[in-house]
């Protein structure tokens, strides 16, 4: 019995899911660079990148739904940047009690702002749905992300996994025991801080366990030769079609980027 | 008069489609010593997981009288004593006391049932000067002594254990033994180790492919030398 649901990468066979990994890798974190640049208030590039971003979503095959509700993530980002809305100075709009004021500038930035997080999370989302773990991790290494960092990803991804697995079992075991006593007029579950206690003990001995596997592992890897050097195959050629759809979708990011700073 | 456990017709699909019940009864009665033995993946684990509700496919459980649904489940969970398989899963809190006091503190019982509980558990498993020890530096073997007194300690009618003897050695698979011998509950075991079975268990029961294929009289399953082949088993 395994957890199934961490993994959010969703088989399926579109053109986006068969572009190279190192492609997509790239031209989604410039999609997510050029969202960040891009001047509040530039309406028309933000509608370009939506438009975009539509289109990617319909040709991944994903389904516009799994896409919408996975970009719900953003929300808690939009939250963080509610303040602009008060502390920009501009013409006001409206008073509110305890002297906040809103202003037309502080409006325009938050609502940029929140469109620009659910843009870029939507890109986030259309790629790791779409791309396989391993894929992300080739494409690291092919901007040239220090290799460590990058097997330290993969191994965080591996074992993710086997720990939300052992979770599973943790907690398995203690609703085996959370029963009922046959006595009359007993409050079952105990005090709030009793639970806490428990749960507090649980991420401890998580803590101890996931502490003592990497010991392990890396005993494991040390005995097949492993001497803090990462070794890797070379990567394979990126196709030319690839190469094309890289540098078309570079230069349309590009473009938007130069038209939202000159109007 | 009750059975202990009474399964009828069940079948348990995994959410990705696999089946791992078909149509499975199996009926055990109070104090009866019962085996559950088949090759890896024929649902031993996944059987077990329903008697008390933590997995739930169609069909009819009992358990002690009492129909395994959510409304039970309390009741339910207090008389299945369930240890599982890796003795880490079972033990979650930070000292051996603590462990051992979680199913009566959950019940919420009072603190002197809860030590009286303890110590009688800890003392049917032989292991009462452990109390103060941490769980995480305890051997398997003793982890798997303590592990049976936190089920012990909610004074459970039945014991139901995972693979009990896999990773131990000869001498605390031994003593692991004499000590299911002296428990006086019905006992569900499900294991690879055909020895522990002839030796503890007069009654058998075979499962493959989700199936109960066999079920009956220890000996004279263990003398059919085809049936057993048939379902990867071997008599050691």
């Amino acid at each position: 019995m395994h957890v199934h649901f961490l993994d959010p990468y969703r088989p399926r066979s579109s053109p986006i899911h068969r572009l190279d990994g190192r492609v997509k890798f790239v031209l989604i974190l410039a999609f997510i660079l050029t969202a960040a640049l891009l001047p509040a208030g530039a309406w028309a590039p933000y509608g370009a990148l939506f438009g975009l971003i539509l289109l990617v979503e319909f040709l991944s095959a994903l389904g516009m739904g799994y896409v919408l509700k996975r970009s719900a993530l953003a929300f808690p980002f939009v939250l963080a940047a509610l303040p602009v809305i008060f502390t920009a100075k501009g013409s006001i709009v409206a008073h509110l009690p305890f002297g906040l004021v809103v202003s037309e500038v502080g409006l325009e930035r938050f609502a940029s702002i929140a469109l620009k997080s659910w843009l870029s999370v939507q890109a986030a989302v259309v790629l790791a749905a779409s791309t396989q773990f391993p894929d992300l991790l080739v494409a690291m290494r092919a901007v040239r992300l220090p290799r460590l960092l990058v097997m330290l990803f993969g191994l965080m991804w591996r074992y993710l996994f086997v720990f939300a697995d052992e979770v599973m079992r943790l907690t398995r075991a203690r609703s085996a025991r959370s029963g009922q006593s046959d006595l009359p007029n007993v409050k079952t579950g105990g005090s709030v801080a009793w639970r806490a206690h428990v749960t507090g003990g649980m991420a401890g001995n998580l803590f101890l366990r996931a502490f003592e596997r990497s010991d392990r592992i890396y005993m494991a890897m040390l005995a097949r030769g492993y001497d803090g050097e990462v070794r890797t195959l070379p990567l394979p050629a990126i196709r030319r079609v690839h190469w094309l759809v890289f540098i078309a979708g570079l230069a349309i990011l590009v473009l938007l980027l130069i038209l939202g700073f000159l109007f | 008069m009750h059975h202990s456990i009474e399964i009828e017709h069940l079948s348990f699909s995994y959410p990705d489609g696999h089946q791992a019940l078909r149509d499975v009864s199996l009926h055990i009665a109070p104090c009866e010593k019962v085996a559950l033995v088949g090759p890896n993946g024929a649902g031993k684990s996944t059987l077990i997981l329903h008697l008390n509700g933590i997995l739930t496919g169609k069909g009819d459980i009992r358990v002690c009288g009492l129909d395994v649904t959510e409304k039970n489940y309390g009741r339910v969970r207090a008389q299945v004593g369930m240890v599982f398989q890796t003795p880490d899963d079972q033990l979650f809190s930070p000292t051996v006391f603590d462990d051992v006091a979680f199913g009566p503190l959950y019940q919420g019982l009072p603190a002197q049932e809860v030590n009286a509980r303890v110590d009688e558990a800890l003392a049917a498993v032989h292991m009462n000067d452990y109390i103060r020890r941490v769980s995480h530096h305890l051997s398997v073997g003793e982890k798997k002594r303590i592990a049976i007194a936190t089920v012990l300690s909610m004074k459970p009618e039945v014991l139901v254990l995972d693979e009990p003897t896999a990773g131990l050695d000869p001498r605390a698979r031994r003593s692991f033994i004499n000590l299911l011998k002296e428990l006086p509950l019905t006992l569900l075991v499900s294991t690879h180790d055909m020895l522990l079975v002839e030796e503890l268990f007069p009654r058998m029961v075979i499962m493959d492919e989700g199936k109960i294929v066999a079920d009956g009289p220890t000996e004279q399953l263990m003398g059919d030398a085809a049936l057993l082949e048939a379902h990867g088993l071997e008599r050691q």
